[in-house]
């Protein structure tokens, strides 16, 4: 990716701070994280939990509550800003421009209204189309993620739909008011894995059919290597690195990322051991001086405990936010 | 299917049923002019039989609702089985009640999905690990060395003394999950039923506690009947593979042999289904389309012929049984006796 060139992105996210103000003190969940997505482009956010890749979701459309709060930073779409936005350019933009798909297809639909009525509702905000026309862009978008008989299946409620299928209503609704930008938080996580490739599969034939972008939210390097054109690895609410996904996934140059990929038990090579990252995440309310990894790196050195890394340029596409990166081949 | 000789479990045609309730009701219908009492029966175990050798761990696959942790809370007793045995070191505990169980767990520990709710969150870890002790000590003198013990234990699973005195909620989930593993290996088992035991958990995290799971299978000669529905982590831990489909055993066979060489078209998709960090390379991709269908109304013949691409009439007619293919294989398939329908 060289950044110099591309023209405008859809979507810049510039050192984005989002802070929680809790008793316990305050939990810096995003502390400065910056990306850019691309128009047709696929990201992936990955990590652990606790790094703060959904907050840096729900930040983008808005959706922090108190005690929470953006401290700080841009959220640029199409060059506006959308941090100092009002909730009424706000609600313009969800559901229009940018949508969401939610990790529990549960939780994220309203067991109260049916399914046509919901799909319904994101055609009567941000569409100005008929009655009539509605119920027809939704039939047509039900069948279009492979829901058979859409229109009886319009008049049912979310229980009488499984999992899979739930999911596949979610998208649709996410992708009813043709958005250009699609955050999908763990989109699979809750699925099946013969479930899971067939929703990943649609997700990316929607995406490329309609020319939308998508944010990918997962904890799953596999899914995110399979799916994103680009991918952003985030520790303790920080970029640690960032890249085109082969080339981060075969040579990455932050230690974290070579140990999260170490760590994947993989089908194709058998070791006796896996190759682990000692220790656990730190308390993100009282994070250690110095770089957040240091603590379970095994490259870590004094300068690490002093100064914390800023995101360097690294081979090809790569940029790594370390004091000692690895170098293409070279193991942790 | 394959005889170990003096196997540390031996299932044979388990089955387990859930009968659900509701009020009348609700399981009154009308049917053909009269009025019935329907008794829906949920049939999440069809007949599953295996066995494991000591030191061995074989691993049960599936997607949810399959029966694979049904089939591991059942071999633990905490059901009692609908029909089949269960011999754990050769006594069949299948009808066994509470009092005659407490021996057995001495033999037998389970290893929880969720550490967050498998530990009571009013104990300290101290009396978490001591209880199975406690309940296993016959004399004062046992009862003196479980504090001795306890140290040990949290010692071999990468905790250290002081912790033996906090609450769960001041654990991290990976190692909540180091606690239930001393707790279920405080009462040196030869068996320990681990379902899901790192699906909560963060990948950094599942490879220590895997790591810690095979070291201490190595030291002790433990043997794991594991459950999961990670492909990679079964692929990582497992001897031998079942794979369970709608509460029958589809496919069971060696590590290797399952991952080259499956057999069973649902395995098939499984595997080719699983997503890699490595680009595809094979094409032979058998995609799966439609869902499980319910265990409350189980299809004819075959339990995956609604959604096997292979299927044809007499996959509707006849249940196929577990044959045996060489290498320790087993499948359950038409397509073993009529290999030539095996294209797409």
């Amino acid at each position: 990716m060289t950044r110099q060139i591309k023209s405008k992105p859809l979507l810049a996210v510039q050192d984005l701070h989002t802070h929680f103000h809790t008793f316990a003190g305050t939990v810096k969940a995003v502390n400065g994280v910056s990306f850019e997505v691309g128009a047709g482009e696929v990201m992936g956010l990955v990590g652990e939990s606790g790094g703060g890749k959904s907050v840096v979701g729900f930040s983008i459309l808005g959706l922090i509550d108190s005690p929470g709060k953006i401290e700080g930073g841009q959220i640029l779409l199409d060059g506006q800003d959308l941090v100092s936005a009002g909730e009424n350019r706000l609600r313009q933009v969800r559901g229009r421009e940018i949508s969401m798909v939610f990790q529990d297809p549960m939780t994220s639909l309203n067991p109260l209204h049916t399914v046509g009525r919901q799909m319904d509702e994101v055609l009567c905000l941000h569409s100005d189309l008929d009655a009539a026309a509605r119920k027809q862009a939704c039939i047509d978008m039900l069948e279009s993620v492979g829901i058979s008989r859409a229109e009886e299946r319009l008049k049912a409620y979310p229980h009488q739909f499984s999992g899979g299928m739930r999911q596949r209503v979610v998208i649709a609704i996410a992708m009813l008011a043709r958005p250009r930008l699609i955050i999908a938080d763990e989109p699979t996580t809750a699925l099946d894995v013969t479930i899971q490739s067939q929703i990943l599969k649609l997700m990316r034939q929607q995406i490329a059919d309609k020319g939308a972008s998508m944010i990918l939210i997962t904890h799953d390097l596999a899914v995110v290597s399979e799916m994103a054109d680009h991918i952003t690895v985030l520790y303790c609410g920080n970029v640690v690195e960032r890249g085109k996904t082969r080339e981060l996934i075969e040579t990455p140059t932050h230690p974290y990322t070579r140990g999260l990929i170490d760590s994947i038990p993989d089908t194709a090579e058998r070791h006796d051991r896996l190759k682990q990252i000692p220790g656990s995440v730190p308390d993100i309310r009282n994070l250690p001086k110095g770089c957040n990894f240091k603590d379970r790196c095994p490259r870590a050195q004094a300068l690490c405990a002093e100064r914390e890394p800023t995101l360097t340029a690294q081979h090809g596409s790569l940029w790594a936010a370390c004091h000692f990166p690895l170098k293409p081949g070279e193991l942790a | 299917m394959t005889l170990t000789p003096d196997p540390m479990l031996e299932v044979r045609d388990l089955e387990m049923h859930f009968p659900i309730g509701g009020g009348l009701l609700d399981r009154l219908k009308l049917d053909s002019g009269g009025l019935r009492l329907e008794n829906p029966i949920v049939r999440a175990v069809n007949g599953v039989s295996f066995s494991i050798g000591r030191g061995e761990i074989m691993a049960l696959v599936g997607e949810s609702g399959c029966g694979k942790s049904t089939v591991a809370k059942t071999i633990a007793r905490i059901y009692k089985p609908t029909v089949g045995e269960i011999h754990v070191d050769g006594e069949d505990i299948a009808g066994h009640g509470f009092a005659e169980m407490l021996p057995v767990r001495a033999k037998m520990q389970m290893i929880f999905q969720d550490p967050y709710a498998s530990l009571n969150p009013r104990q300290k870890v101290r009396d978490i690990v001591a209880e199975p002790l406690l309940e296993q000590a016959k004399t004062a003198a046992d009862r003196k060395a479980v504090p001795d013990q306890i140290e040990k234990l949290l010692a071999r699973v990468g905790l250290n003394a002081e912790h033996a005195g906090r609450y769960p909620h001041q654990f991290s989930g990976g190692q909540r999950q180091r606690i239930g593993i001393a707790r279920a290996l405080s009462v040196t088992p030869g068996l320990i039923v681990a379902d899901e035991p790192v699906s909560a958990l963060d990948v950094s995290i599942q490879a220590q506690i895997l790591n810690l799971m095979k070291d201490l299978r190595d030291e002790f000669g433990l043997a794991y009947l594991f459950i999961s529905h990670d492909l990679s982590v079964v692929h990582h831990i497992a001897d031998r593979v079942g794979v369970m489909y709608l509460g029958f055993m589809v496919e069971n066979a060696p590590r290797d042999v399952l991952f080259s060489r499956p057999r069973h078209p649902y395995t098939r998709a499984l595997l080719s289904a699983a997503p890699s960090i490595k680009p595809k390379r094979s094409s032979e991709e058998i995609v799966l389309s439609g869902e499980v269908p319910s265990a409350l109304d189980l299809p004819e013949g075959c339990c995956f012929r609604t959604r096997c691409p292979f299927a044809w009439d007499r996959c509707a007619r006849e249940r196929p049984a577990l044959q045996d293919v060489g290498d320790g294989q087993t499948v359950a398939c038409h397509l073993t006796d009529e290999p030539e329908r095996d294209r797409p």
